[in-house]
């Protein structure tokens, strides 16, 4: 089944009175629990790509199905729900809240967004700290872990509301090669525990090759597609 | 509560700039409180030393008396009839705690050796002091048995003190009366009389039947009735209540008999109540524009600082309206903390006032004692328009976090 379905997707931005396209014919399908990159170098599109995915943007032209949902007839409200209940973003700098102790991030989409209730949030938050390695960091604030435990930290916030589809925008861009395999494992690890698809932009030729399933972008356009070796290569 | 406990985390995050506007807030909610507790208890003071050793709290008239061009006119008394009438009007509202009917009009005053102008009140004793329950107090040194005995008259310390007549003395008053004969009368003055402002307040007083013969009334008309009510709040529906009554009756003339005032319009003390009623209502309006301007201050910079934030909560599904809340929350926080220490502050300061017993002059009195209250009413009121300013001025930077575009937010470095 696929989870998402792009069909001659397009995105275009003024720029001042200039338009901009981001986004040319876009068309592909993505496998429910498949493990996905979107290549390409800065501008490229991948960015964009992912926003559209994730209902943080819609397209100019084009049909987008998530979940077999048509995201670009959502209004504000809607697509806040549908983010909500069915999408997790893991981000390149982190963004987690730094008022908020690590258990409390994971905990936040279930309590401020699914409201959960407190057995059972405290179940999968539980569940999901001792899954991602991140149990005895339960009460730091962000401000007192490395940055690979943030991205620990964020893996688990994403999949706490048992989003179907995870969304990562370079999330090893801040890492150290050693973390970002280590996150991309992690990653490929809660893939296949919990059945979640990945899709994940990167640049890096190395953690490209860690996805199950590349996507090639080039000024917009997806230049190809392939599927690749499951392992990426290790330093 | 989980709103609360992020947004006072938030607060929390930025303790210097939270300090400063709670301290902000609290130094307006103090200023505010102290004021009105100690104008109030100059205004209560002065008013109820005017209403309750003077005035009352209204008075009955013939109409025309007040606005006469004549002092104490006595042609302008109330007759048997409509005195008649008001008692009857009176005695049938249960607001009212006292009457008191008073014989009012001017005379010569002298000590055998010197002599000066006198405005006097014939009353009588008992029903003065159930309208008038103060004025034993103005008395000043040994208290008389009764306030007032036919034979007897308590005259003002200054024509006291000028005239150098003590208590015991005997002197002389002179009075005219409405139709021209004069008329004297020996008198022993029984006491001396606390001066106070305002119109009233430097009167003689004598019984009622003194006042009557020195006049050389037959009727038992007199000047004016003045009343006590069991509260003062009562004033404006026991004032309402008799001109709906006496205000209606009209004379042969087929013209309005009675006037009813207020002590309002008796006393010039009125406008001075009135300022400090406007200089407290200044103090709101600056104490809620320092809400205002504060908190909306720390609230855009809020904002500002927390786009990143605000994008990556929008996109983990967040309401608009959950974002909204989480901001205006702050703005809760930051208005119940400065009032609850604001009203705390100004609680411990009031007591000590109250400790220190400071004393004031106004006009001719001195060592009056400042007794500021904190009534519930005003830590309420300030508490609400402190906490209600915080809340619009967070309104527009929540508003504008909530309308964040998550890509753009997200994009914010």
């Amino acid at each position: 089944m696929d989870i998402v379905q792009a069909s001659n997707l397009v995105k275009r931005y003024l720029v001042g009175e200039q338009q901009v396209t981001a986004i040319r014919n876009a068309n592909f399908n993505i496998k429910q629990g498949s493990f996905v990159s979107f290549v390409g170098p800065s501008g490229s599109g991948k960015s964009t790509l992912l926003n559209m995915i994730g209902g943080l943007d819609k397209p100019s032209d084009g049909k987008l199905l998530i979940n077999n949902t048509d995201i670009s007839t959502l209004n504000r409200k809607q697509a806040a729900k549908f983010r909500g209940e069915h999408i997790g973003f893991i981000f390149q700098d982190f963004n987690l809240i730094p008022v908020l102790t690590v258990a409390e991030n994971i905990e936040y989409p279930l309590l401020m967004v699914q409201n959960w209730p407190l057995a059972k949030r405290q179940q999968r938050v539980k569940t999901l700290m001792e899954a991602v390695g991140i149990a005895e960091q339960a009460n730091k604030f962000p401000s007192q872990l490395s940055g690979g435990q943030k991205q620990r930290v964020a893996v688990a916030r994403a999949l706490a509301s048992q989003a179907k589809l995870v969304l990562a925008d370079e999330p090893t861009a801040n890492l150290d090669h050693q973390t970002a395999f280590r996150i991309i494992d992690l990653m490929k690890q809660m893939r296949d525990d919990f059945g979640t698809t990945f899709i994940f932009s990167t640049h890096d030729n190395k953690i490209m090759n860690a996805a199950e399933s590349l996507f090639m972008l080039e000024d917009g356009e997806i230049s190809e597609h392939r599927q690749t070796a499951a392992e990426g290569e290790r330093e | 509560m989980k709103i609360l406990r992020i947004a006072g985390r938030n607060l929390w995050r930025y303790q210097r700039r939270t300090l400063l506007t709670t301290l902000l807030i609290t130094l307006g909610v103090v200023a505010m409180l102290l004021f009105i507790s100690t104008s109030g208890s100059f205004k209560n003071m002065m008013i109820g030393q005017i209403t309750d050793s003077m005035l009352g709290h209204l008075q009955i008239h013939k109409k025309g008396y007040v606005s006469s061009i004549d002092s104490l006119p006595l042609t302008m008394n109330m007759k048997p009839k409509m005195v008649d009438k008001a008692e009857e009007a009176l005695d049938a509202i249960p607001e009212i705690e006292g009457w008191s009917p008073r014989l009012k009009f001017g005379a010569m005053f002298s000590n055998f050796n010197e002599t000066t102008n006198i405005r006097l009140n014939g009353v009588l004793p008992e029903r003065e002091i159930q309208a008038c329950p103060d004025l034993p107090g103005r008395i000043l040194g040994e208290q008389p048995q009764q306030l007032v005995e036919p034979g007897k008259i308590l005259i003002p310390e200054l024509i006291a003190k000028g005239l150098k007549v003590k208590v015991g003395d005997s002197i002389v008053l002179v009075a005219t009366n409405r139709d021209g004969s004069v008329n004297g009368m020996n008198f022993q003055v029984s006491g001396i009389l606390e001066g106070l402002s305002g119109p009233g307040g430097r009167d003689g007083y004598l019984h009622l039947d003194d006042a009557r013969e020195l006049l050389r009334l037959e009727s038992n008309e007199i000047s004016e009735i003045a009343i006590r009510l069991k509260s003062p709040e009562q004033q404006k529906a026991v004032l309402q209540k008799l001109q709906q009554t006496l205000g209606t009756l009209q004379n042969q003339q087929g013209k309005p008999a009675f006037e009813i005032h207020s002590w309002e319009k008796l006393s010039p003390f009125s406008n001075i109540a009135n300022m400090i009623d406007l200089m407290t209502l200044f103090i709101k309006i600056m104490l809620v524009a320092i809400v205002l301007i504060s908190v909306m201050n720390v609230m855009i910079m809020a904002v500002y600082e927390r786009v990143r934030e605000i994008g990556t909560l929008a996109a983990m599904g967040t309401q608009p309206g959950t974002i909204l809340k989480l901001f205006i929350t702050e703005g809760l926080l930051l208005g119940i903390a400065g009032a609850l220490i604001g009203v705390l502050i100004s609680a411990l300061v009031i007591f000590g006032l109250q400790q220190a017993e400071l004393s004031f002059s106004f006009g001719r009195q001195s060592g009056l004692i400042l007794d500021p209250q904190l009534a519930l009413k005003d830590v309420l009121f300030a508490s609400l328009i402190v906490i209600a300013a915080a809340v619009i001025a967070s309104l527009q930077p929540a508003w504008k976090a909530s309308k964040l575009n998550p890509v753009d937010a997200l994009r914010q470095v």
